[in-house]
C-alpha cells in the first residue's frame, strides 16, 4: 500500500483512438519513484503517443494520466507548468532551438523563471555543460554546428536544467555510435545517482534496455503486457516477448547483462 | 517529495561570527519571489576580512542551483569553517572538482561600426554574383530541356502550374474586383466635376491593362508563391532533402528552380489577364452604380480605348515579373542554413526583396515602352 502512494506516475484504464483504430486499449501502468522504467513494444503500438500523453502533449480518447498525483489532462495552467518544472524531456533528435546556442539553450528554462541572477544561471548552466561533457567554448556554439552526440548531450542538460524529478527519454541512444551510446548510458546512469531521478525512456536498443533499466514495460496487444524486472520480462512466454529479447541480437545483449551481473557479485 | 520550506540564510554575531542556511535550496524554493533578494541583501551584509563559519546541516534539500548560489557567495573556493549534511557533500565535490572547467568563455566580438559598411558591400557582391550564377545555371538548364523536351521535368511543371496559377485565381479575382470598384469610384467622381464622364473606360482600360493588373498580381504572387518557394526550399535544406537530391544526380537547377520558373512564367500572363478582367468587371460594376454607365457601353468602348499594345505590354510583364519572383524566390531558398531563425528570415527577405525587384522591373517597362500604346 505504502508503494502504491509513492507512484510518481499512473495511468488508469486508458485508451487511445485514431479514427477507428485503437492504440491502447484499456492501458494500466504505474510507475514508482527511483525506477527507470524502459517502455518497449512493435513499431506502432504506441511507446511515443504513451509518453507524449504523460506529457499532456496529446490526450487520450479515455482514461486518466497522472503524474506527481496530479490529472496532466485536467491540469489547469499553473499546476500544469508547476509540473512541466519537475519533469524534463529529451527528445528523440534533442530538439534544440536552433536560434540559440547551446548554453542559451540550457540558460533558456532557468531564465524562464525570472528570478535568478544573471552570473548565477551562467555558472549554472557551465556546470550542467561540464556535467554531460560540453566544453564551455562548445558551449558557445550554435546547435547547427554540434554533432549528433553534442546535441543529445546539451539536449540532456537542457532536460536536466531546472533539476527535475523525472526524466523522459526518446530513444536517448538512437543515431548514436556504440561507444557514444554506451557513454552517453553511463553518463544517465551517473546523473541519476546525483540527481535521484526517475527515469521514462522508450527504446529499441537492447544494450541501453539491459544496462539503465531497473523495470520494462511491454506494449503489446494494446496494453501493458507485463511489467517487471528484466530477469522477470525475459521469461514471460508471450510472442512478441519471445521475438524480441530472444533474437539473435537479444540473446547478445541478455549475455551483456549475465556477464555485469557476475562482476558485481 | 518537494520541500517547500523557504531557503533562509542567517547571520550569527556572536563571539564567532557564523552564518547559518536553513529551508530548500533549490531552483524552485530559489525561484520563489523575493527569495533570491532576501538572500543577497544578507549576503552583503556579511563581514568581510573576518573567516566565517558556514553552518549549512540545517538545510533540508539542495540541488546543483543551489550548491553554485552558495559557492558563488564564497568566492568560489570551500570556506575553512564549512559544517554539512553528508548527503550534500557530492554537490560541493562536483564544483570544486569542476571549477577548472567552470571559466567562463570570452565573450564574442561585438561588431564595430566600421566592419558595417564592408560587410554590406561584401553581401550585396556576394548576393548579386550568386544571382548572376543562378540566371547562368538557368540559361544552361533550359537550353538542355529545349535540347530533349521528351525528358524534361513536365510533372513539376504541371504540378507548380497548378499551385501557383491555379490555386490563386480565387485572392487575385477578389483583390482586382475591389481595386477596380475602387478606382472607378474615385475616377468617376473627379471626372463627373469636369464632365467626362465618358473618359472613366479610358482611364479605368489603360491603367489596370498596362499598369494595375500585372503589378497586383505580381505582388499577389509574390507573396504568395514567393514565399512559399523560399520556404520550400529551407525546409529541403533542414531535412537535407537538397543534398539527397544532389546524392541520387537530381540537380537542383533543373528539377526544381527551372520548373518553378517556367510555372511562374507560364502562370503570371494568365493571372495578369484573370485580374484584369477582374478588375474592370469591378470598375464597370462601380461605374454603373456611380454614372449610370451601362456595361454594353463599357466593353464596345473599351478596345478603342485601349490599343492592342497596351494588353501585349502587360502580358510581358507577367513573364517576365513572374520569371523574376521564381529567382528572388530560388535565390534566398538555396541560401537558407540549416536552423529556424535562417529560415524566418531568408523567407521576409526573400518576399521583400521580390516586391521591391518587381517594382523596380515595372519602372524599367515604364520608360522602355513609354512611347508605344497611346
Amino acid at each position: 500500500m505504502e508503494e502504491s502512494n509513492q507512484a510518481i506516475i499512473r495511468i488508469q484504464n486508458l485508451w487511445t483512438q485514431f479514427g477507428d483504430y485503437v492504440v491502447h486499449q484499456d492501458l494500466n501502468l504505474e510507475i514508482q519513484a527511483g525506477e527507470i522504467v524502459s517502455l518497449v513494444g512493435g513499431s506502432g503500438s504506441g511507446k511515443t503517443t504513451l509518453l507524449r500523453q504523460m506529457l499532456g502533449l496529446e490526450h487520450p480518447t479515455r482514461g486518466t494520466v497522472s503524474v506527481f498525483g496530479e490529472d496532466v489532462q485536467k491540469a489547469d495552467p499553473i499546476q500544469l507548468q508547476r509540473l512541466r518544472n519537475r519533469w524534463g524531456m529529451l527528445f528523440q533528435h534533442g530538439a534544440l532551438f536552433s536560434a540559440l546556442s547551446a548554453f542559451d539553450n540550457v540558460a533558456q528554462p532557468m531564465r524562464e523563471l525570472h528570478a535568478l541572477p544573471e552570473d548565477l544561471i551562467r555558472d549554472a548552466v557551465l556546470l550542467k555543460l561540464h556535467m554531460v561533457g560540453i566544453s564551455a567554448e562548445d558551449g558557445m556554439k550554435m546547435p547547427a554546428d554540434l554533432s549528433g552526440g553534442m546535441i543529445k548531450r546539451v539536449a540532456l542538460a537542457r532536460a536536466l536544467a531546472l533539476e527535475p524529478e523525472l526524466l523522459f527519454l526518446d530513444e536517448p541512444t538512437a543515431g548514436l555510435d556504440p561507444n557514444l551510446s554506451e557513454s552517453f548510458v553511463e553518463l544517465i546512469q551517473s546523473l541519476r545517482q546525483e540527481m535521484q531521478l526517475t527515469l521514462v525512456m522508450v527504446t529499441h536498443d537492447l544494450d541501453t534496455l539491459f544496462s539503465l533499466s531497473t523495470k520494462i514495460a511491454v506494449l503489446a496487444d494494446k496494453q501493458v503486457i507485463a511489467m517487471g524486472t528484466p530477469e522477470e520480462v525475459v521469461k514471460l512466454p508471450h510472442p512478441f516477448i519471445k521475438e524480441f529479447f530472444l533474437g539473435a541480437r537479444g540473446l547478445r545483449a541478455m549475455e551483456g547483462l549475465h556477464a555485469s551481473e557476475q562482476t558485481v557479485k | 517529495m518537494l520541500k517547500t520550506e523557504p531557503p533562509v540564510l542567517t547571520f550569527n554575531r556572536q563571539d564567532h561570527p557564523s552564518v547559518s542556511a536553513s529551508g530548500a535550496w533549490h531552483v524552485h524554493a530559489l525561484a520563489v519571489e523575493n527569495a533570491i533578494p532576501a538572500i543577497m541583501s544578507t549576503l552583503h551584509g556579511l563581514p568581510h576580512g573576518e573567516t566565517l563559519a558556514w553552518d549549512l546541516s540545517k538545510i533540508n534539500a539542495l540541488d546543483h542551483i543551489g550548491a553554485q548560489l552558495l559557492w558563488n557567495a564564497w568566492g568560489k573556493a570551500r570556506p575553512p569553517q564549512l559544517t554539512l549534511l553528508p548527503a550534500h557533500e557530492t554537490f560541493f565535490a562536483l564544483l570544486e572538482q569542476a571549477a577548472a572547467a567552470l571559466v567562463p568563455p570570452p565573450p564574442r566580438p561585438t561588431p564595430s561600426l566600421l566592419d558595417w559598411l564592408p560587410t554590406k558591400v561584401s553581401g550585396f557582391a556576394d548576393h548579386s554574383l550568386s544571382f548572376l550564377a543562378l540566371i547562368g545555371q538557368l540559361t544552361l538548364d533550359l537550353g538542355r530541356f529545349a535540347g530533349n523536351l521528351r525528358r524534361g521535368p513536365w510533372k513539376e511543371i504541371s504540378a507548380n502550374i497548378y499551385h501557383i496559377g491555379y490555386q490563386a485565381l480565387g485572392i487575385t479575382a477578389l483583390v482586382g474586383f475591389l481595386i477596380g470598384i475602387v478606382l472607378s469610384y474615385l475616377s468617376a467622381q473627379q471626372l463627373h466635376t469636369f464632365g467626362g464622364d465618358v473618359y472613366l473606360v479610358n482611364i479605368l482600360g489603360m491603367s489596370i491593362i498596362r499598369e494595375l493588373g500585372p503589378l497586383l498580381a505580381a505582388i499577389l504572387v509574390a507573396g504568395r508563391s514567393g514565399s512559399a518557394i523560399t520556404a520550400q526550399l529551407g525546409v529541403m535544406r533542414v531535412t537535407e532533402e537538397l543534398d539527397a537530391m544532389l546524392v541520387m544526380g537530381l540537380p537542383h537547377g533543373f528539377r526544381l528552380i527551372m520548373p518553378k520558373v517556367i510555372a511562374l512564367a507560364i502562370s503570371m500572363p494568365l493571372l495578369v489577364i484573370w485580374t484584369d478582367a477582374m478588375a474592370l468587371l469591378g470598375g464597370m460594376f462601380s461605374a454603373k452604380l456611380e454614372l449610370g454607365l451601362a456595361p454594353s457601353y463599357f466593353l464596345h468602348k473599351l478596345p478603342d480605348a485601349v490599343p492592342l499594345a497596351n494588353y501585349l505590354i502587360g502580358l510581358g510583364k507577367g513573364v517576365a515579373f513572374g520569371s523574376l519572383i521564381a529567382l528572388v524566390a530560388c535565390h534566398f531558398g538555396l541560401r537558407i542554413k540549416a536552423n529556424t531563425e535562417s529560415l524566418g528570415e531568408g523567407t521576409t527577405t526573400s518576399v521583400v526583396t521580390a516586391i521591391t525587384i518587381v517594382i523596380v522591373a515595372d519602372a524599367v517597362f515604364s520608360i522602355v515602352f513609354s512611347g508605344i500604346g497611346y
